[in-house]
């Protein structure tokens, strides 16, 4: 667990430098001050935060601030922190262990946001933890999709169905169902083609894929996880609307929040729409998909983790 | 693309109307609502702040023309300050030959397929591209790229076994220039900007290859990050230009607009779809127009002109002319239409309809009128009286549509006939009435006419 939370740590340790370089002035300082609330005005902002949010945690350290005029840059990081974990409250997805074999976990979401490479790491980990997984190459779209996934299941030694290029992707699910029920596998993970939300002839697709999928089961897919990618902006919410209404979304994957973002954005999905967030990708290699954990969240965007503040 | 930000503008400026002069007062609350719009649409916090600031110094003391509402007024000094914003600077290519360009950006940004869309673009111009795969990190990104440079038949270049990115580059620019190529265009992996060891990577390749060109490669919904990105990569590689992708989804785009002007370098291309053809110029004025609804009509005039052959439609227009049109030829039109992109993309860049959704529904029935006419003999497209009723039902057995189907693509194609026999004889008034009736009937002609 130690290790667990440590990687975690390690993973946002960039992005916990980069907001305590901005707020310096803040949650370093001794004493908070009108010009320092401004400054923190701009780093939740520039954390994709969105106004509301941004809003909600300006208010309650104004009014700390108002009711103290000591209030040190410590508390103040930690109304901060303790707004983000009641915001944020439930936002914890834990999946529960399969209950039919095999159960599908879809992979959906715009393009480039980190389908393919999440469909591997979460195999891998899924792996780990004792279960028996396969990958369904559903992108048969963009050039060398198949490939990519093919890659990484060698080097994670995952068993991976594809077809051709250009085949429907549907048929390629059906298939694969039908190999992992043959085999007797815990999961099928299914990574599906980025598609923009706003092309309804793709989001089609999409349904077709799950009506294919439930002549054989008519629960499946079970899990319909959106992949996010954390550095996007309030768009992302967008998405996952449109996603949500045409594929009731059951989970979210943030991604590349090894960078200096802090996938703000994510708070805003969950405050509209309540789908809880599974995983976060902190890092390229295969152990970097990490379970979402409010906690560590809120503390480490608001530098509270252990460090000195 | 910027549609809400649109909105939110026209909502924040409608307060505007019935004022006599523009004052701090009257603005404010305006002001406070496009500044808002700005951040909720992914500008850049300080950017906004600045945006804001010089429309408001602009704007106060302006007396309110006559004829002119306050609110259209904003917008024109809101119009003119965003096209400044954006640039009115260099969005061309460099001139130089060989051309060589650098692609660089974040993971998932679109690197690959723009280094394809590019290639396209600059061998429709005149040049032979080579392109050269150097992201050896993903996997199979590099077959990505050779698919995509065989399906647009552009010179390729990789080294799978080197891990030797500067000289990968090297040994493709010796590659083009073995095989006559002018431009040589570079794929690298994406890459964090915070990723001291992969950025120190591509200015090695940067110091190697020498590029005419270093195009940042930004995803059109990225947050505020953009403005990191974008500072550290311009920092650690000089950028020439911008290549925002994705516009063709509902971005609001703010990132274009805090990455213009927080480095200044100017954006190149957009990128508007999936397919290797959407691939756009960058116009800061259309640009700008596009976020004030204004559409965007030069955009598809000038894309109506690159797909449509002159003489073809001449051609064409002398047929109509001598209501000597068959479905034949309807269906070259039809054909002609749907190279120019697709629909959704064509009826964004009209003016008022930013906001229209095409759906699914015009792109199919085209496509299934399209399936109809083939199912025809030649002999049938040119002369369809010839077709009777089994004629009819082997066309739609054919298509795999209903032959009510088949007989409703006949009845409007024997409308538009009476239509340019008309035009012929020079009924323009019973014309008209016929159109309205075509109207009400609820079909408005056909699709892509």
């Amino acid at each position: 667990m130690f290790g667990l939370f440590k990687k975690f740590k390690d993973g946002f340790a960039k992005t916990v430098k980069a907001i305590s370089d901005q707020t310096a002035g803040i949650f370093f300082g001794k004493r908070i001050d009108a010009d320092s609330l401004e400054e923190l005005e701009e780093a939740l902002y520039t954390a994709d935060f969105g106004v509301e949010t941004t809003a909600e945690i300006l208010a309650e350290i104004r009014k700390a601030y108002t009711a103290d005029e000591t209030l040190q840059g410590r508390q103040a990081a930690e109304i901060g922190a303790a707004v983000l974990t009641r915001v944020l409250a439930g936002a914890e997805g834990a999946l529960p262990p399969p209950a039919t074999k095999p159960t599908v976990i879809a992979m959906i979401g715009v393009n480039g946001s980190g389908k393919t490479t999440t469909a591997a790491k979460l195999a891998w980990r899924l792996k780990g933890d004792g279960q028996m997984v396969t990958l369904a190459a559903c992108d048969t779209f963009r050039a060398a999709a198949v490939e990519q996934l093919k890659s990484w299941a060698t080097k994670l030694d995952i068993e991976v169905i594809a077809s051709h290029p250009g085949a429907d992707a549907a048929a390629v699910a059906f298939d694969a169902w039908q190999a992992a029920k043959a085999r007797g596998r815990d999961y099928l993970i299914v990574d599906t083609a980025g598609r923009l939300h706003t092309k309804g002839h793709l989001m089609d697709e999409l349904a077709k894929i799950r009506r294919v999928l439930q002549k054989h089961d008519p629960s499946a897919p079970q899990h319909r996880w959106l992949v996010v990618d954390g550095s996007l902006g309030t768009n992302s919410i967008e998405q996952a609307k449109v996603f949500h209404e045409s594929f009731g979304l059951t989970g979210l994957v943030v991604t590349k929040l090894d960078g200096t973002s802090r996938g703000g954005a994510l708070v805003g999905i969950w405050r509209q729409l309540k789908i809880p967030i599974y995983f976060l990708g902190l890092g390229e290699q295969a152990e970097d998909l990490q379970p979402f954990s409010v906690e560590n969240y809120a503390k480490a965007v608001f530098g509270l983790d252990d460090q000195k503040v | 693309m910027f549609e809400s930000l649109t909105e939110k503008l026209g909502s924040a400026l409608r307060n505007l109307r019935g004022v006599g002069t523009l004052t701090e007062a009257n603005m404010a609350d305006a002001l406070k609502e496009v500044r808002t719009a700005l951040l909720a649409a992914d500008v850049h916090f300080k950017v906004a702040r600045d945006f804001v600031e010089r429309v408001q110094t602009q704007c106060v003391g302006q007396e309110v023309l006559k004829g002119v509402a306050p609110g259209q007024q904003v917008v024109k000094i809101i119009h003119d300050e965003l096209v400044r914003l954006l640039g009115e600077g260099e969005t061309n290519l460099s001139a130089a030959r060989p051309l060589k360009i650098l692609m660089v950006g974040l993971h998932g940004s679109g690197k690959t397929t723009s280094t394809a869309k590019l290639g396209k673009l600059l061998k429709k111009r005149g040049y032979r591209p080579l392109v050269a795969a150097c992201d050896i990190y993903r996997p199979a990104a590099i077959d990505q790229l050779e698919i995509l440079a065989k399906q647009e038949e552009l010179s390729f270049y990789a080294d799978r076994a080197s891990r030797d990115v500067p000289a990968i580059g090297a040994a493709a620019l010796a590659a083009a220039s073995a095989d006559g190529s002018d431009c040589v265009i570079f794929d690298t992996a994406g890459r964090l900007q915070i990723d001291a060891n992969l950025i120190e990577e591509v200015k090695k390749l940067r110091a190697k290859v020498q590029p005419d060109e270093v195009l940042l490669v930004v995803d059109g919904a990225l947050g505020q990050e953009a403005v990191n990105v974008a500072k550290t990569f311009h920092e650690a590689l000089s950028l020439t230009g911008l290549i925002l992708t994705k516009l063709d989804g509902d971005a609001r785009g703010g990132a274009a607009l805090s990455i213009k002007s927080i480095t200044g370098v100017p954006i190149k291309f957009i990128g508007m779809g999936e397919k290797t053809g959407d691939f756009d110029t960058f116009y800061p004025d259309r640009l700008a127009s596009r976020i004030l609804g204004m559409g965007d009509v030069v955009s598809l005039v000038e894309k109506a002109q690159e797909h449509i052959d002159q003489k073809d439609a001449e051609r064409m227009a002398e047929k109509m002319r001598k209501a000597d049109f068959n479905l034949e030829d309807f269906l070259a039109q039809m054909q002609q239409v749907k190279k120019m992109g697709s629909m959704q993309s064509l009826i964004g860049m009209m003016p008022g309809m930013s906001g229209v959704e095409v759906g699914p529904d015009a792109e199919k029935q085209m496509a299934r009128t399209e399936a109809i006419i083939h199912s025809m003999t030649y002999q049938e497209r040119r002369k369809p009286e010839v077709l009777n009723g089994s004629r009819r039902q082997r066309i739609a057995n054919g298509a795999g549509v209903k032959i009510v189907e088949v007989n409703q693509l006949l009845k409007q194609f024997q409308q538009m006939q009476k239509m340019m026999k008309m035009m012929k004889g020079g009924g323009g008034k019973k014309m008209m009435r016929q159109m309205e009736m075509m109207q009400r009937q609820g079909k408005g002609g056909f699709p892509g006419m």
